[in-house]
């Protein structure tokens, strides 16, 4: 079976196959979209969520409503801050979103083989990338709409709470980072889809899907400093003044920004923090003419966190052609 | 059992599935080689083979659920390879072993694949109320496919085509692993597809159930289909004759007068009065008369019909001598 892009790079060709790959495709998505909200797995990893989120924003509140000052984002404030010893809420969800999504994708393709209904489904008139397609895009909007509840808890919360009705700048930009958190969930729920495509037994795709997670999110921001030394030696001259040496700094910060956690960090960093001005090593250019500590227009807070969204939609797209392009090579029987 | 047809060579005009010198290769390994076949409308034609001579791998050729590496395939008129939601539209597969969602029942499980073939809520529900009923599951419905056995769930995936109301239906080893009964139920249930029309090609290593149901039979054997036709042809061919009757009969002559009916390859004299004759054909009738015509006194008549248990162990001996004249 050819895929369809190469069918439209080949038009003309021999091989070209009749009729739309998105056919059932409808049919597919509405499925697996009720088989994940009803399924007892997704009930567990929303409650896991729920609370600790809630006990992250119970712990945000708290520390505000002591310091009540005359914050103008104190929406975004219930995002990002942290109450020791609990992690902010967006650092909460860095962490968990992945494991949701991984909990979602790490059987889909590898269950139909295992069930036995792969070939069954695949008889009827459907391409396979109306199969992988509906059910990537039912996983993205079981996320979407776990993450649209939780979103209107903080805001919820914070009205009940705080008191202080949010302003249009922070609900666009709490707005914004609904958004890049749904491609941070689409990046993960790729790499799951992908693992669950290669690997045959679930419980394989799981503990790797596992791995990859507590690597780039615990491990790695731990392993790239010392990657970067290896690189990039530390100048002496630096050094001898206790500074970190520009060249391992940025090594360190590219290495880091494999990991989608970094990037959804940074991107988080810069949308809810308005007065992040740049992400990393900061050029003297940069600060002329900066009033320090002043909150920049949302257009250039997004303009800063941009990289780091495009590299998110990237790496979904990617990882999901990968898994795309496995699957229709694969052999349908078992 | 099987009604003797007896023109061999399907005619190309009236055939629904045409295969010419179909093969698949999966790196060096030759799955299917150069094997060429046609079924006809309405006929129940078997793919016979031990496991892995390639019954499976051509199936999935026909549904375009598998590149062809050469050859060529015409499936009701279209291309599998090139149009395959044509090909999966008007055809109906039960794979071996088919699964369901066993968390759903069995009218959701339809309902899925009913909506996948495109079908309204209206047709969906008349459709899928008519085959549960016709594959005697109407009373279960309602029941997640968790709670079913084995021929509940072959029976289901039957009703699946039923609702598609495929123009062939293609089933992979539908009976292994069936009890007896559900075996004879499901049998019943092929002649009843048969009889409304359907066309259907049915893969299978258990032989007997093949010989009732199949008009005609394929003999695969390391990817190649190395025999065809009606199972009585088979025997002629493999056997060197179909039919073996057995008289039972005092009279003096008999055995010299048997041997001289048209169409018996040979006469053996088991005991005095007992004979045993293989012949092409049914000579029941012609050996009563020629016992009569020596003024013998017949006891006994029988007549064992071809088996393809017989021509299968024939076909697959490791290493057959050449002759295959002797009978019996």
């Amino acid at each position: 079976m050819l895929a369809p892009s190469s069918r439209n790079l080949r038009g003309a060709s021999a091989m070209r196959r009749e009729g739309s790959p998105f056919q059932g495709l409808g049919t597919v998505f509405v499925k697996e979209l009720s088989d994940n909200i009803s399924s007892v797995r997704m009930l567990v990893l929303e409650l896991l969520i729920l609370l600790t989120a809630l006990a992250a924003l119970y712990g945000a509140i708290d520390s505000l409503r002591q310091t009540t000052a005359e914050d103008p984002f104190l929406l975004l404030r219930l995002f990002t801050l942290a109450h020791e010893p609990l992690p902010s809420f967006v650092a909460i969800l860095g962490f968990l979103i992945p494991l949701m999504a991984i909990g979602l994708g790490f059987d889909s393709v590898n269950s139909e083989h295992s069930r036995r209904t792969l070939s069954r489904i695949l008889a009827q008139p459907i391409y396979r990338d109306a199969l992988l397609m509906g059910k990537f895009l039912a996983g993205l909007t079981t996320l979407a709409v776990n993450l649209a509840a939780l979103w209107l808890m903080v805001i919820g919360l914070g009205l009940i709470f705080l008191g202080v009705p949010p302003g249009g700048d922070e609900i666009a930009r709490s707005l914004v980072f609904l958004v890049i958190a749904i491609f941070y969930a689409g990046v993960w729920l790729a790499m799951a889809m992908l693992l669950s495509i290669l690997f045959r037994s679930p419980a394989t795709a799981a503990l790797v899907a596992l791995g990859v997670w507590l690597f780039l999110t615990v491990l790695w921001p731990m392993l790239a400093p010392a990657f970067a030394q290896v690189i990039a030696p530390p100048d002496m001259r630096y050094t001898a003044l206790g500074l970190d040496s520009p060249d391992t700094a940025l090594w360190t910060q590219f290495l880091l920004r494999i990991s989608p956690n970094e990037l959804f960090g940074e991107a988080m960093q810069a949308i809810l923090s308005p007065q992040t001005r740049t992400l990393g090593a900061v050029f003297l250019e940069q600060l002329r003419g900066a009033v320090m500590g002043a909150p920049l227009p949302l257009s250039e807070s997004v303009m800063i966190a941009w990289p780091q969204t495009v590299g998110l939609i990237a790496g979904t797209i990617v990882l999901f052609v990968a898994g795309y392009v496995v699957f229709q090579r694969q052999e349908v029987r078992a | 059992m099987s009604d003797m047809q007896t023109n061999a060579a399907a005619s190309p005009a009236g055939a629904v599935i045409v295969a010419d010198s179909l093969t698949k290769r999966y790196g060096k390994a030759v799955a299917v080689d150069n094997i060429s076949f046609a079924l006809r409308k309405g006929e129940v034609f078997g793919l016979l083979g031990p496991n892995g001579a390639g019954k499976t791998t051509t199936i999935l050729m026909l549904l375009g659920l598998t590149d062809i590496s050469a050859g060529k395939v015409s499936v009701l008129g279209f291309d599998p390879a090139r149009a395959p939601l044509k090909v999966k539209q008007r055809v109906g597969y039960l794979p071996d072993s088919v699964g369901f969602y066993d968390y759903l029942t069995a009218v959701e499980n339809l309902a899925y694949t009913a909506k996948l073939m495109g079908l309204s809520l209206a047709e969906r529900t008349q459709r899928i109320g008519d085959a549960l009923l016709r594959v005697r599951l109407a009373d279960v419905a309602h029941k997640r496919v968790a709670t079913y056995s084995r021929g509940m769930r072959q029976r289901l995936g039957l009703a699946e085509i039923l609702v598609k109301q495929a123009e062939i239906a293609i089933l992979d080893e539908p009976t292994s692993g069936l009890d007896p009964q559900a075996t004879l139920e499901f049998l019943q249930l092929i002649a009843e597809l048969k009889a409304a029309g359907t066309t259907v090609m049915l893969s299978s290593h258990l032989l007997d159930q093949v010989q009732r149901v199949c008009d005609r039979v394929a003999l695969f054997q390391a990817g190649r289909i190395v025999m065809m036709g009606t199972v009585a042809e088979l025997a002629v061919q493999v056997l060197g004759a179909g039919f073996v009757v057995e008289v039972e009969a005092e009279g003096i002559g008999i055995a010299r007068r048997l041997s001289t009916i048209s169409g018996v390859t040979s006469v053996e004299t088991v005991a005095a009065d007992r004979f045993r004759m293989t012949a092409e054909r049914d000579v029941r009738a012609d050996a009563a008369s020629a016992v009569v015509a020596v003024n013998g006194a017949l006891r006994k008549l029988s007549v064992d019909e071809p088996s393809l248990e017989a021509i299968y162990a024939r076909t697959f001996q490791p290493k057959s001598p050449g002759g295959v004249r002797d009978a019996a």
